[in-house]
């Protein structure tokens, strides 16, 4: 009986936690409830992801009203991994927050902060889930009015700066989203994201259709972090406290990624997009200057969680990269980046809060010698940097691999080196921690710093495994991300 | 405030009106308008005016903190669970017409339920709004 109801849960389970937590108070019980929340959350969407690959599309009309009248969950072969990836991660977060959310954030603030971090869970979730589109601008409120309140928690007093400019930069994205919608709406007189899909295609490229197609881009380019509308994601990361940097950085981002494939390929359609509109060359414009750019932004930071940030927005250009060419092993290419550099850089934020802890500052100038100090810690770091430089047997190879693929397929071998040139940059600013932390000697700041204690080591370690574990058994993620990749350049019809 | 006769005596008349009022546009919602928003809305307005009147202080021993957090959360899970309960009978999430036998009388149960849920969040979260921007301490010199 409770099979059937997956999909309405998988939203549920965190929507409902976060009031539990309000009711609840106390530190440790709101701790305890975030953590079930998140672990079951997991299991939903394994469960999903399993019924997705034997029944190919799992339908749940909300309220029983039948699509595309009522709100409908759709889930397919490309949001099942999103749904995994967002409840993996907050099921590695959840665990760490006991300790580091503990030593972060004021104690009388702890509830607020767990029961912000399950809706924004649930707003992530919902996101990836619902097949219509209004309720996926409300999911993308939930989530980012939480992911603000989770960012202004930041100890740093620029912590509420940074959040108050991604307060401003989320919102205009958000209303951009729902003015392109409105656009559709008015066109097609539906919301049902697979409804539009098959109205958009009978009304062709009309101009309200292209000027929701221009509205929804840059709203959810904005949202992504897609360079040049990145100047949010650095501060708002840096001076979050540890797990919502974390937590966010592979996440939310991701899930706007899902959302902006979803709405090119599903609903505007790849040939519309990429053939008839010069889509391909304005995102190929702005992937590869994110690539350079942004990367080359990460080498000069001296912060390790500023350069953390920008080498995210340099990640996900990767991603646009893929989504630019267009073709099944770029798009493969992408969907495996979003899981892989997602893992990777949560664990490498995890592991950036534990220097945090330990260390009280991630300014370079103070993390002279770390490796010392904190042998296992720094370790990680590198094994997590060897991923964002794409080192075989790391995911970040694989993912690296399937974009080289997908530049040949469409023919040019100089866009196959532009994922190589990326990793080098990668290997810079990657070197800049190793050269800090293993080759100078350690600083007044480090006397009595201790390596990190178990609770925050065990989960960011074992992200960093599996990290080694999606580059080792790539078939495992390629698999899932070839399915979401056909099932995308398909469209939903 | 509190030194004003005229405004005590009338806030005193005018605050149960005000809270009647919120129950009138809660539970006519459905046939004209109103609804849960504007009736939590309205209650909360009438022990804002009351805390306006009376001193924070007061107004916080007749609507403490804990009962503030307590709706704010209490009324997002009424929410949800009659949400959970469309499962429990045997529909989809949120689905009223299994709520009762006969399946117009479900809807009706049902949004009266969710307007309840909305209500008490509203009125909770203005409240907290309210007394938490009330509540800060002002620099000083920056006047009474």
């Amino acid at each position: 009986m409770i099979g059937e109801h997956l999909p309405a849960l998988q939203v549920v389970v965190p929507l409902v936690a976060a009031p539990l937590i309000v009711l609840a108070r106390r530190g440790a019980a709101a701790w305890l409830i975030a953590t079930i929340a998140s672990f079951v959350s997991l299991a939903i969407a394994l469960a999903l992801f399993v019924e997705v690959r034997e029944a190919g599309v799992v339908s749940y009309a909300l309220g029983s009203w039948a699509p595309p009248w009522g709100i409908e969950y759709r889930i397919d072969a490309a949001n099942s991994v999103v749904l995994v990836l967002v409840a993996l991660l907050a099921s590695f977060v959840a665990p760490y927050a006991w300790r580091s959310a503990a030593f972060e954030v004021p104690e009388d603030q702890h509830y607020l902060c767990y029961a912000m971090f399950c809706l924004c869970l649930a707003g992530l979730l919902g996101i990836a889930i619902t097949g219509d589109a209004f309720n996926l601008f409300v999911f993308l409120e939930i989530s980012s009015l939480s992911s603000y309140v989770l960012i202004a928690l930041g100890r740093d007093r620029r912590a509420l700066l940074s959040a108050y400019q991604y307060l401003i930069v989320g919102t205009i994205g958000a209303t951009f989203y729902v003015i392109g919608v409105g656009l559709l709406y008015l066109e097609t007189g539906t919301l049902n994201i697979a409804d539009l899909a098959a109205r958009v295609a009978e009304v062709g490229t009309e101009r309200p259709v292209l000027a929701a197609l221009a509205f929804i881009t840059v709203g959810l380019s904005l949202k992504l972090a897609l360079f040049p509308l990145h100047f949010w994601l650095p501060n708002a990361y840096a001076y979050a406290p540890s797990i919502v940097s974390a937590f966010l950085a592979g996440t939310a981002t991701k899930v706007s990624i899902y959302a902006l494939l979803r709405f090119y390929f599903s609903v505007f359609g790849a040939h519309e997009l990429f053939e008839v509109l010069p889509m391909g060359a304005i995102l190929l414009a702005l992937s590869v200057a994110a690539m350079m750019l942004a990367s080359l932004g990460a080498v000069f930071q001296d912060n390790l969680k500023h350069m953390l940030a920008y080498s995210s927005v340099g990640q996900i250009g990767y991603i646009t990269f893929g989504i630019s060419l267009a073709n099944q092993p770029a798009l493969t290419g992408s969907v495996v980046h979003l899981v892989n550099h997602g893992v990777t850089k949560t664990a490498l934020f995890l592991l950036a809060g534990a220097v945090a802890f330990r260390v009280r500052s991630v300014r370079f100038e103070r993390l002279g010698g770390l490796a010392r100090a904190m042998p296992l810690t720094c370790a990680g770091i590198v094994a997590g940097g060897f991923s964002l430089i794409g080192v075989p047997g790391t995911a970040g190879f694989v993912s690296k691999w399937y974009f080289v693929l997908g530049a040949l397929e469409a023919g040019s071998w100089s866009m196959a080196f532009l994922p190589v040139v990326s990793s080098l940059i990668a290997l810079w600013y990657m070197w800049r921690f190793v050269e800090v932390a293993y080759f100078r000697a350690p600083g007044p700041a480090l006397a009595g710093v201790k390596e990190a204690p178990p609770a925050l080591l065990v989960p960011s370690l074992a992200l960093i495994a599996v990290t080694v574990f999606f580059g080792l058994d790539a078939p495992l993620t390629v698999g899932a991300a070839a399915q979401a990749a056909q099932v995308l350049l398909g469209g939903i019809r | 405030m509190r030194h004003y006769l005229v405004l005590r005596v009338i806030g005193k008349l005018l605050i149960p009106f005000m809270l009647m009022f919120a129950l009138y546009v809660q539970f006519h919602g459905e046939s004209g308008p109103g609804g849960g928003f504007q009736a939590g809305v309205i209650a909360a307005a009438a022990i804002i005016f009351y805390a306006i009147i009376f001193g924070l202080p007061t107004a916080r021993k007749v609507v403490p903190d804990r009962l503030v957090e307590t709706m704010l959360a209490g009324g997002v899970l009424l929410y949800a669970l009659v949400g959970v309960a469309g499962i429990l009978l045997g529909g989809n999430y949120l689905d009223y017409f299994v709520l009762a036998h006969d399946p117009v009388h479900g809807q009706e149960r049902g949004i009266f339920w969710i307007e309840v849920g909305v209500a008490i969040t509203v009125s909770g979260v203005m409240l907290k709004i309210f007394y938490m921007f009330a509540g800060r301490r002002r620099p000083e010199g920056a006047g009474e």
